[in-house]
Order: C-alpha cells, then sequence, then structure tokens
C-alpha cells in the first residue's frame, strides 16, 4: 500500500503530452516585464531607471521589507518603461520592461558561493538577493521559509515531488534531468537546518524520478534522506496533507508546520537553490509546463522570467483551435487550482509552474442543479470540512455563520467543485465568503 | 479582432457524474425492475407506473409554476423516479386514480412543500405510499396471484373514485410475508429470487433488485454502505433470532429475500436526499433500518416494515448528520 492522506479526489491525469519531454530552453524574444511584485508581502524597489543598459542576471529591484525578493534582469538589454502593467493575478502592478539587446549572446559568467562559510543568516540574505521564492505555484520568499527562528526546530525537512495537479511536469523533469542537483539542495538546507530526517515524497506515477534520485540519493549517505512513493491523488501536495502521508501527523489549526517541526519544500525550489550556489545565476528563469488539448506542441521549458505568454505559445506552435470561446480557457498553473487569463500579455512570473490551454474536451460547461446532499464533497475534503453544509450558508450569504463551520481551515484545493454533481461552485464562494469576511473585520 | 479569452475561477476539471446523470443511472437501473414487473403483473404493472409518474411530473410543474420557479427542474430526472418507486410499492390490481393521488402526495407533500429537490426530509415516494396506506388501507393490502397473462388487468386497477369498483380479477393471494406471520407458511426460496410471488410491482424479484444493487454500486451512483449495512443488520439479527426459536422466527434468508427489503434498501434508502452524508451516520441509518425491519415484522402488527423503517431513519438523519460530523483536520475535538 502506498502512503497518502485521508479523502482527495482523483482527476485525469493529462501527464502524458509532456511528462517525456525533455526540458528544453526557449529562446530569447524581444520584449520582458518584470512586475516587482510577484508574491505576498512587500513589493521590491526599482533601482534601475528608463534608458539605461542592464545585463543578464543584474539587480534591477531590491527588496524593501523582510518579506520581500530581489528581482534580476533576464537578458541582455535596456530599460524602455518603469509603469504599471498587467499581472496574471489580474492586478496592475508597478513593472519594469526590458528590451533584449539582439546582439549579445546571452551568456552569464559562473562562480559558485561557498555556501559552508555562510552563517544561516547569511545564508538567509543570500536566497533573499537571489530573488529566491517556492516555485511550486504560492512563490512564497525562501528566504523566510528556510529561516528557521531559534525557538523552532527543522526536525523533519519534507522535499515536495508530489506534482499532483494534472497537467504538469515540470517537477517531474527536475527530478528526472537534475537529480544531482535536488541533491545538492538538499545537501546545502541540511547544513543550515539540521533536520533529523529529510523526506521526498513522490507520487507513484513518477517512476523514472523515484529511481533517479534513489541513485543520486546513495551519493549522499551522510543526508539520511528517504524517498517515500506516494500514492496518486489530489492534493497530495498539499503541504499538510504531505505531511499526514509520510509522517501520520497533522498541522493543528492556526499553526504553521514549522511550530511542529516540519518543513515542506518543493523540489524545484530545490534544485534552484543549489543551482544559485553553484553558478551564482539569481532566478532569472523557471521550469514551465505548456499543455492542453489545444496546444500543438506541448512542452517542458526553462523560460527566462517576464517573457510574455503569447511568445510562449508561439513558441509551442501556438493553439490548435480558437482560444476565446465558452469552453475554451487559458490558465497559469494547474487546472485545480491555477488561473484564467483574459488576456496573453502577462508575463511569465516566479509562481508560474504551467500554462494550459484548456478547449472544450477538458472544460465541460455543467448544469448546475440544487445541493442533493450526496455527501461527495465530504468524502473528498482533505480537511475534512462540510463543503456542503458551507455552500448552502454561502448561498444564503451567511458568511459570519461559515466561519463556525471551519471556512478559514479550507485551502481552496477545489475538490469540493470537482466532485459536485450538481456542479455547485463551492470553492469559488468560500473564496468570496473569506473575502468579505476580511473585509468586515477590516471595517 | 481580438476576440476576449472566458475567465472564470478553478477548478477548471470536473468529475464526470453530475446530478442528472446520476438519476438516469438509477432509472436505467430501475429498466430490468420494471420489465419483471410487467412479466409477472402484466398492463398493469406499466398502467400503474405510468400514471404515477405522470402525477409526480404534472405535480412538480404545478408547484414550479406557481413560484415561477423554471420547468427544468423536471429535467433532472427526480420526479420521474419518485413516480416509478412508488408505482412499484403498490399492489398489481391498485386503482389508478388512488395511484394518482399517490403521485400527488409523493411530490406535493414528499418533496416541493419542503422547497424542492435536496430540501425534503422524507422520500417522497415512500410518503406518497404512507398516504395512500392510511388513505385507502384495504385497496393496498389486496394482492392478486402473478399469473403471467398480459392484457388482463388486475384487480380493480379502473375502479372509479368513491364507487366500489368492479372486480375484474378475484383471485387474490397473500405476499410471502403475510402467509409467514399469519399461517406460519415459508415460500420457495427460488420463488423469491425469481420473483413469480405476489406482492408489491417492484418487489418480488429478488435477484434483479439486486443486481440493480450492484451496478449501482460499482457505477458509483449511491453509496453502497446503506444497503450492506441494512442487509447486514437484518441477516444478523433475524438470524439470531432464528436461532433462538426457528419454530416461530423466519430464517434470515427468508427476511432478506421476501417483501420490501431489497427494493427498499437499494432504492428508497439510498435516496441521497434524505440518508446522511456523513461516513458513520451512513453506517448508523443502515443499522437503524434493519433493526426496525426485523422489529416490525417479528413483532408488529404488520407483516411488512420496511416504508415505516426507512421513514423513521429518514426522520433522525438530520440528527445523524450533526451528531457524527467529523473532526476537522487539524482540530481537536468535533465541531
Amino acid at each position: 500500500m502506498l502512503l497518502t492522506f485521508s479523502n482527495g479526489v482523483h482527476p485525469q491525469e493529462f501527464k502524458g503530452w509532456t511528462h517525456e519531454k525533455a526540458i528544453e530552453r526557449l529562446p530569447f524574444f524581444e520584449d520582458y516585464v518584470i512586475p516587482l511584485s510577484q508574491h505576498i508581502g512587500a513589493p521590491a524597489k526599482s533601482l534601475v531607471r528608463k534608458g539605461q543598459k542592464v545585463s543578464r542576471g543584474e539587480l534591477i529591484a531590491e527588496p524593501t521589507a523582510y518579506l520581500s525578493v530581489a528581482y534580476h534582469s533576464p537578458v541582455d538589454g535596456f530599460v524602455t518603461a518603469i509603469e504599471l502593467a498587467e499581472h496574471p493575478g489580474g492586478k496592475m502592478v508597478p513593472s519594469i520592461k526590458i528590451k533584449a539587446d539582439r546582439f549579445s549572446a546571452q551568456r552569464m559568467s559562473k562562480k559558485t558561493i561557498n555556501w559552508k562559510s555562510l552563517s544561516s543568516k547569511e545564508f538567509s540574505q543570500q536566497l533573499q538577493q537571489s530573488g529566491m521564492v517556492g516555485l511550486g505555484g504560492a512563490a512564497f520568499p525562501s528566504h523566510v521559509k528556510f529561516a528557521v527562528p531559534d525557538d523552532k526546530k527543522c526536525d523533519y525537512l519534507i522535499i515536495n515531488g508530489c506534482e499532483c495537479e494534472p497537467f504538469l511536469t515540470a517537477d517531474h523533469r527536475v527530478m528526472a534531468e537534475y537529480p544531482e542537483e535536488v541533491m545538492k539542495g538538499i545537501e546545502i538546507l541540511h547544513h543550515f537546518l539540521k533536520p533529523k530526517k529529510t523526506y521526498i515524497g513522490i507520487e507513484a506515477n513518477k517512476a523514472d524520478a523515484i529511481n533517479k534520485l534513489t541513485q543520486a540519493a546513495k551519493q549522499y549517505p551522510a543526508l539520511s534522506v528517504e524517498i517515500v512513493t506516494l500514492e496518486v491523488k489530489y492534493p497530495q501536495g498539499a503541504e499538510k496533507m504531505l505531511i499526514s502521508a509520510i509522517l501520520k501527523k497533522e498541522v493543528p489549526s492556526g499553526t504553521i508546520p514549522l511550530d511542529g517541526g516540519y518543513l515542506v519544500s518543493n523540489v524545484g525550489t530545490v534544485a534552484a537553490v543549489a543551482e544559485y550556489f553553484e553558478s551564482a545565476k539569481p532566478l532569472i528563469e523557471r521550469i514551465v509546463t505548456i499543455s492542453g488539448s489545444n496546444i500543438k506542441r506541448p512542452a517542458n521549458l526553462l523560460v527566462p522570467i517576464g517573457t510574455s505568454l503569447k511568445q510562449v505559445l508561439e513558441a509551442c506552435g501556438g493553439f490548435k483551435s480558437s482560444a476565446s470561446g465558452e469552453s475554451t480557457r487559458i490558465l497559469l498553473g494547474g487546472p485545480m487550482m491555477g488561473m484564467a487569463q483574459k488576456s496573453l500579455d502577462v508575463p511569465i512570473v516566479k509562481g508560474t509552474s504551467g500554462i494550459l490551454a484548456l478547449s472544450p474536451a477538458e472544460v465541460r460547461n455543467f448544469d448546475t442543479y440544487k445541493c442533493i446532499r450526496c455527501g461527495r464533497c465530504l468524502d473528498a475534503c482533505p480537511m475534512f470540512l462540510n463543503p456542503s453544509t458551507l455552500g448552502l450558508l454561502a448561498k444564503k450569504g451567511m458568511y459570519e455563520e461559515m466561519l463556525e463551520e471551519n471556512l478559514l481551515d479550507c485551502m481552496e484545493c477545489a475538490s469540493c467543485s470537482y466532485v459536485c454533481p450538481s456542479g455547485i461552485p463551492l470553492v469559488q464562494s468560500f473564496r468570496v465568503a473569506k473575502a468579505i469576511n476580511r473585509e468586515r473585520k477590516v471595517a | 479582432m481580438k476576440k476576449e479569452l472566458t475567465l472564470s475561477t478553478s477548478p477548471f476539471l470536473h468529475d464526470s457524474a453530475s446530478t442528472k446523470w446520476i438519476m438516469f443511472q438509477v432509472i436505467y437501473a430501475l429498466l430490468p425492475v420494471i420489465a419483471a414487473a410487467t412479466f409477472f403483473f402484466g398492463l398493469s404493472a406499466l398502467l400503474l407506473i405510468a400514471v404515477s409518474v405522470m402525477a409526480c411530473l404534472i405535480t412538480e410543474r404545478m408547484f414550479t409554476k406557481t413560484r415561477q420557479q423554471e420547468a427544468s427542474s423536471l429535467k433532472d430526472g427526480s420526479a420521474v423516479i419518485t413516480g416509478i418507486l412508488l408505482a412499484l410499492t403498490l399492489p398489481p390490481g391498485f386503482p389508478l386514480w388512488m395511484a394518482f393521488i399517490g403521485g400527488v402526495a409523493a411530490i406535493g407533500m414528499g418533496k416541493m412543500i419542503w422547497g424542492g429537490l435536496g430540501q425534503n426530509i422524507f422520500n417522497p415516494a415512500l410518503l406518497g405510499r404512507a398516504f395512500l396506506q392510511s388513505a385507502f388501507p384495504t385497496a393496498i393490502t389486496t394482492w392478486s396471484v402473478p399469473d403471467g397473462r398480459y392484457f388482463g388487468l388486475r384487480g380493480t386497477n379502473l375502479a372509479l373514485p368513491f364507487f366500489q369498483g368492479e372486480s375484474l380479477d378475484a383471485v387474490t393471494t397473500a405476499t410471502p410475508l403475510a402467509l409467514m406471520k399469519f399461517q406460519q407458511e415459508g415460500t420457495e426460496w427460488l420463488s423469491l429470487l425469481v420473483g413469480n410471488t405476489s406482492g408489491s410491482l417492484g418487489e418480488t424479484s429478488a435477484a434483479l433488485l439486486m443486481l440493480a444493487g450492484v451496478y449501482l454500486g460499482i457505477r458509483r451512483v449511491f453509496d453502497w454502505r446503506i444497503p450492506l449495512s441494512i442487509i447486514l443488520t437484518v441477516f444478523l439479527l433475524s438470524g439470531v433470532f432464528y436461532l433462538i426459536n426457528p419454530e416461530r422466527f423466519p430464517s434470515p434468508d427468508f427476511m432478506l429475500l421476501s417483501g420490501g427489503l431489497l427494493l427498499g434498501a437499494v432504492f428508497m434508502a439510498t435516496d441521497p436526499v434524505t440518508s446522511p452524508y456523513t461516513s458513520k451516520g451512513i453506517w448508523y441509518f443502515g443499522f437503524g433500518i434493519g433493526f426496525l425491519v426485523v422489529l416490525i415484522r417479528l413483532f408488529g402488527g404488520l407483516p411488512e416494515g420496511v416504508m415505516y423503517a426507512v421513514l423513521l431513519m429518514n426522520s433522525v438523519t438530520p440528527l445523524l448528520n450533526k451528531f457524527t460530523r467529523r473532526r476537522v483536520y487539524g482540530h481537536l475535538k468535533n465541531g
């Protein structure tokens, strides 16, 4: 029996289009847009002027607070503007626009950083300067995540290689192609966090990744790394579900995993950390899965941050059929938690794990019916909430009562909406309810 | 020209089962049962089902019309299921006009006054039957023999309201359960399986009902734990009584195969609206129904108790849901 958590859902995987495709580098294009706010926390402050020449990897914006990271130019080129631009999240965000130098070879000089000589504090500062954030999707600043306060301890380091979202294969390819980088990243984190034990959790559908990492882990006997094969189930890659699956422990409501001694990090982030300390290359590119039935040539691409969605899609041959229509969607991220885009002009940001072009083959338009209390959502919710009752309360606008039904424990994994046979927009209404409760609290 | 891309919020994938799909799966599973009813009770069966379904559809439409709701609620198939299920609980010779009233009561009192689909406490089909049982106690306990004639109508199908109907077919008999209760007379095991015994339209063929249950369970249309817990409880509990006194109490296999138990366990108790949705609640619900069925059949005044057992457990479903809530992840206590 493979390890896993209770409840959850089994959406179709759709990973076959890209899971065997090696990572390719996307060619450089002309225009790049770097939003100065790509995660929660404070936006960065621009250090460049319009017209200024910048080189690839050069610092162009510095952090303004603890929960804030640096940004770097993805190319050799010129700053063309510093202005508001569309962000994939839907807002207009101050952004630095860069035009690439067409005659540059876009090379970067490499130098290694001697991480063994760093203190924990210096390590954290290095990460902040490298612009590192979690690459799994939420883009939480890594220097905050990997800074363990004095009153806390990281007993268990859990590397998240689940990639439970359908379609996405970026982490899978990282593990299959760069197992040494992953292990080096673990070595670095191990040095600073000193966990008792390190686990790498991988879903059973990535056998090649499991084999490669098992081989690579043999080179590091001192690290006590255990590779755990997990059942293919959504949302296996959610932090709390991964801890449940591997350690059979729950994270008490209202606390963070580190309070219990667990630290979970996405596998792609770990490899990126290793790359930074080996080459001093900051986070200026990331691996993105481009897939979906409406994409001509699905791929796993190494994409410079700031490349526009349109250019990435064109590099994959564009759409098979028109991308506008009731049953088509262009998403950033996975189909369960990703965001639909209204324009192709938005840039790829640090948290973009995938670009999906879905067509009617995947997007079914559902009639909605009344709740028949079938309980499928109760059997799906990994937090053991009662989405049925929450949904009825939301429909009546009883948002405060929803708090008593533990609305705030909902992590918006969307399993409830996925299974609801009546097509009731459950998780969608929970997001609205949370936002309204937040506003009421402020007001 | 630049066309707008469509926006919506995640998730963008959806499980293939829809409420309409669920309802139609139940209707498909009922088709063999309807065929068997027609085989054993002829045209009478089809007429009763047609009248009952019509009554349900008309009633639902009348209610949605007066409330200016859309007619689309008819399309979900739930009213059709109620109509078929109600008819399947009626004796073959039942007057059609009474069946019509039963359909009106089932949808009107059993579903629409509660607020429509998903809001009702009691199973609509069983509530309709309970209404008929109290309104027409004689007609609903007059059973005709399954004699394989197709066109000959049974009993008093065509009786007019408030007139003593001319009996077209006076050949009546007792159901296996009544035979057992009042005459201590058993029925062949094989007859119960095949269904050539007297009884309500849809309850006689145990084999088909079990097949339908297996189909619905495998396709995950309903929660298999409900029929399983009912059947297990009835089997074990009546087994204990049978071991204590085989002279007085029927054998557990007879208890399972006779009467409305399988029809109730497979099609009535599994109604998602009126059964609990928590894991523990589902098991308690099934145990409760099984327990009440055995109690009523062995110690009550009536030969059959499935209808009352399900309706009684329906009434405690909200309580079961409330008191069997699962502890939320990361919380120490329930609630």
